[in-house]
């Protein structure tokens, strides 16, 4: 008796008999291929994020200074010309290290373009100073250089000061079009799988067609019987999200690891904690989020399938 | 309680030169609560049709349909539902659903109705022992025979204590005795206040019975006793 009694449990009820109408692999392996690439985009998206603020901090905060025939006497005072252009960058405000490339790193520069022993060529060559801002100025937006490279000018007419403000600008905006189709092939993939689950419910529908009319009859509000196919797919999407995030897992770490000397977030990677350490903590939300969002979709298109069907009947 | 006032009905679309004839025409009757009605006339005298309208299968195409107080051609579609819940109905195909057990099939109308656990359970126990089937309570519906199955059909539509009971030609798979029975069952429950209105071509079944009835001819109400 008491196996009888636990049959006649609701929670065993299945009015529609949705178990058997919409089952099968299809919507679950679906939904599973499109999570798996909704991670990637996800990985893709928050990926050229990291690296782009990381180019924006590293580049952004160093400015380059070319000072042409560096040995002559400056405009002012005795000094040389690389002296007097020292002497004004370290008292600039806000400027942090001053860095006068030597002759040896000077020709290590230029080996990729001139070979091997370029100061043996007739070349005059400049003298090129590194500077490194400090950080105030590096996150505050980029600073003014109008009145130091003026100031410089002065010290040392035809000195040149490149900020890679150009560089920077150039990989935000590829950056910005990376984000952009991660966000679209993001969209795209949504789209997709809900097609796919709204095709899936459609079948439902027609498959239990009669069993729908006779509990309609019965009195079953539209969202009684949207909520059985809406808890359906959503078991369905959200069991597919699942398969599909975690295998995008592995994948996803095996590319942050990849990526890390770029980011720069592991400074090399030796054991397992290392490589799941190089996962963004954005990027383990974002795909511990993706079952979620793949029920959910579930969910918004079994309802607004069915609720669009039922209206044809009274 | 069920009032027809110029009620036509007509399937697919109205107007234009394609449409459907119109299956009822002109209705007009009224019953009172707690009255036992035949619905009388030969086959495709729209019969089943009317039926339809008062179990809300089907919205009348002109006049006013009247169920239990409401006006169901003019109330918004979100009523019709809980006016469907007061409303038993047996169908001559018994419409089961094959995939429920015997007991899930009674325990429909009060799993919609929100009823707790333990009262469906003990309803349904209760009712299908009545009607003769405690040993079949977890037996799908297409293992029973003809008479079994009209005993579900019939539990299912008075689980839910029904103000309005509508059969639809309920003694033609029955044999007389069972069929002597289920009028029983039928007058016993309209003694107990429920409205019942059965349709039927068993003129030996009116005879026995008799009590108001209304005759369909063509689509056309030809007579009201």
């Amino acid at each position: 008796m008491k196996v009888a009694a636990a049959s006649l449990r609701a929670a065993r009820f299945d009015a529609l008999g949705l178990r058997r109408a919409l089952s099968g692999l299809m919507v679950p392996l679906l939904v599973a291929a499109m999570t798996f690439l909704a991670a990637l985009a996800l990985g893709g998206w928050i990926g050229s994020i990291a690296l782009a603020s990381q180019w924006r901090d590293g580049a952004g905060a160093a400015l380059t200074v070319q000072v042409p025939q560096p040995a002559e006497a400056a405009a002012h005072g005795g000094g040389s010309r690389i002296d007097a252009v020292s002497a004004v960058l370290t008292a600039t405000p806000g400027v942090g290290a001053v860095h006068v490339l030597s002759a040896d790193e000077l020709s290590d520069l230029l080996r990729p373009w001139l070979g091997v022993g370029a100061e043996r060529l007739a070349v005059p060559l400049p003298a090129v100073v590194a500077v490194q801002l400090t950080g105030g100025q590096a996150t505050g937006g980029r600073p003014d250089l109008g009145p130091l490279a003026h100031r410089l000018e002065d010290a040392a007419p035809g000195t040149l000061l490149e900020d890679h403000g150009m560089w920077i600008d150039r990989l935000s905006y590829l950056a910005f079009s990376l984000q952009a189709c991660a966000l679209l092939a993001l969209a795209l993939v949504s789209a997709v799988a809900a097609a796919a689950i709204a095709v899936a419910t459609r079948a439902g529908l027609a498959a239990r067609r009669e069993a729908i009319e006779i509990v309609h009859g019965l009195g079953a509000t539209d969202g009684f019987i949207a909520g059985r196919f809406a808890h359906r797919a959503m078991v369905l999407a959200g069991g597919g999200g699942a398969i599909g995030a975690l295998a995008a897992l592995p994948v996803l770490l095996a590319l942050a690891v990849l990526a890390a000397p770029f980011t720069g977030s592991v400074h090399g990677i030796v054991s397992i904690s290392d490589a799941l350490s190089a996962l963004p903590p954005a990027l383990w939300g974002g795909v511990a989020i993706l079952p979620a969002a793949a029920a959910a979709i579930g969910f918004a298109t079994a309802q607004g399938t069915v609720r669009r069907w039922l209206r044809r009947l009274p | 309680m069920v009032r027809f006032e110029s009620v036509g009905l007509r399937y697919g679309r109205a107007g234009g030169k394609d449409a459907a004839p119109e299956v009822l025409r002109d209705i007009s009757f009224a019953l009172p609560e707690g009255a036992f009605c035949w619905l009388r006339g030969p086959s495709g005298a729209g019969k089943t049709s009317l039926l339809r309208l008062m179990y809300l299968a089907v919205l009348p195409t002109s006049g006013r349909l009247t169920l239990l107080g409401t006006d169901v051609g003019r109330s918004p579609r979100r009523v019709l539902p809980g006016l469907r819940r007061r409303i038993g109905v047996v169908f001559q195909d018994f419409r089961l659903l094959p995939h429920l057990s015997v007991f899930e099939n009674v325990a429909l109308p009060l799993r919609l109705a929100g009823r707790p656990d333990a009262q469906v359970r003990a309803d349904v126990t209760e009712l299908l022992r009545w009607v003769g089937l405690a040993r079949k309570l977890h037996t799908p519906p297409y293992e029973l025979s003809g008479g079994e199955q009209q005993r579900v059909a019939i539990a299912r539509a008075v689980i839910a204590r029904p103000n309005l009971l509508l059969a639809d030609e309920p003694t033609g798979n029955l044999d007389e005795a069972q069929a002597d029975r289920l009028m029983v069952l039928l007058r016993e429950l309209n003694r107990l206040g429920t409205t019942v209105i059965v349709a039927t071509h068993n003129d030996a079944m009116v005879e026995r019975y008799p009590a108001a009835a209304l005759r369909l001819d063509h689509g056309r109400l030809v007579h009201e006793a």
